[in-house]
């Protein structure tokens, strides 16, 4: 599981807001260039952080609902869940380094 | 976290068309060559639908297609890629140590094509409102602002790119621009005049950003008259030039006094064996064919440099 796993939206609710683990949700779409530029640093960070935080990839393309619900309007937007709340969201690519720090401070 | 200490022969740091056509020369001209980049590869071209201008392509090609080709070609001809945040550049006489986060890399030479991003306007609301509204980005974030009203700020190729883009999503684009005439080519300009969801406000800046969860309004003056107004849109889009990434390279490499990269008309820096290309360097066009050439010179410099 040190893979994020692409999720459909109605799968929300169970692998993100009722999971054990805190869960990194990446909200992207096919058409946007800079959630395919994040979306290798994303993958290192998921082999990084196996055991501690669970990542998965939400397409907003099929999620408009949930996209909206957690007021996305820009992407690519990670959001950190715990315990079914965000408690951190990181707008546009950020280099790995940064990404890291952020989710160190938030876990 | 240091993967290799092995030296290459050439570096290249950035993934854009300027990065991968240096990669796609210094490859086959069977140089070991590196290519540093921090995300994918692609560089800003990736945020364009399609790309008009490239030569060889009658048909529209993306350029996040464009370039995932560009990488798929140097690939096949022995470029390495690493996926890594270039931190700084150790100049130790002729060799040259690419420090990054996933270790430090020596080489012969070394290309720097990190290219350049967006640059922030600087007015009060724009960093509080970034992701509620606020966007560098139309053709990602576009598609969030369905049947709404939205700004263009800029007047260049960007931003009427972005203003076209964004009439297939939002039902009002007003465009503002500080000046009176628009330096997008004329193409876009003509198809911009003609598109009745755009609207142009021109000798007009923005002063604040405001809203309460979410951007509702921003503040104008107009430069000529004074005149404040307040306009009523749920986005904002920046397009109002680019910076270059070039903030590890001071004290290291001449840069000129908006941070690009002094370079010759062979792409060499003020550093023997590092060279630029690409939007880094300075007058550069900013056009996807300009930094594939730029690439191409500072790739062929490159292998001169360490036959000598």
């Amino acid at each position: 599981m040190s893979k994020p796993v692409e999720i459909e939206e109605a799968k929300f609710e169970e692998s993100v807001l009722k999971a054990e683990l805190p869960v990194l949700v990446d909200f992207w779409a096919p058409w946007c260039g800079p959630c395919k530029m994040v979306a290798p640093v994303v993958e290192e960070l998921a082999e990084e952080f196996d055991g501690k935080v669970s990542f998965v990839k939400l397409n907003v393309d099929n999620a408009a609902q949930t996209a909206s619900r957690y007021g996305i309007m820009s992407i690519p937007t990670l959001m950190l869940f715990k315990k079914g709340e965000p408690v951190d969201t990181i707008i546009g690519f950020r280099p790995k380094a940064e990404l890291k720090k952020s989710l160190d401070m938030a876990l | 976290m240091v993967k290799s200490s092995k030296e290459y022969d050439v570096i290249i740091i950035g993934g854009g068309p300027a990065g991968l056509s240096a990669g796609i020369y210094t490859a086959r001209a069977r140089l070991n060559s590196l290519l540093v980049e921090r995300g994918a590869v692609g560089g800003q071209i990736i945020n364009t639908e399609w790309v008009e201008n490239y030569p060889g392509f009658a048909e529209n090609i993306s350029g996040t297609d464009l370039t995932e080709a560009m990488h798929k070609q140097a690939t096949k001809f022995g470029l390495e890629t690493l996926v890594a945040e270039v931190t700084g550049i150790d100049i130790k006489g002729k060799q040259k140590v690419v420090k990054t986060s996933q270790g430090d890399f020596p080489a012969k030479a070394v290309i720097i094509a990190g290219g350049s991003e967006r640059q922030k306007l600087g007015v009060p609301g724009e960093a509080e409102y970034t992701g509620k509204g606020v966007s560098y980005c139309a053709t990602c974030d576009g598609p969030f602002f369905r049947d709404k009203a939205v700004a263009v700020v800029g007047g260049g190729n960007a931003a009427i790119t972005e203003a076209l883009e964004l009439t297939k999503f939002a039902n009002k684009v007003t465009v503002i621009h500080r000046r009176d005439e628009l330096r997008a080519t004329k193409i876009l300009q003509e198809k911009a005049f003609k598109e009745k969801k755009i609207k142009i406000l021109w000798d007009s800046v923005i002063e604040s950003i405001t809203g309460d969860n979410f951007v509702d309004t921003v503040k104008l003056n107009n430069v000529k008259t004074q005149k404040k107004t307040d306009l009523k849109v749920s986005g904002v889009f920046m397009a109002v030039g680019f910076k270059p990434n070039t903030g590890y390279l001071k004290g290291i490499i001449e840069l000129d006094k908006t941070g690009t990269i002094i370079v010759n008309e062979k792409m060499e820096t003020s550093v023997p064996g590092v060279f630029a290309a690409g939007d880094i360097r300075s007058n550069s066009i900013r056009q996807v064919i300009a930094a594939a050439g730029d690439g191409a010179v500072a790739a062929i410099g490159a292998e001169k440099y360490i036959a000598e």
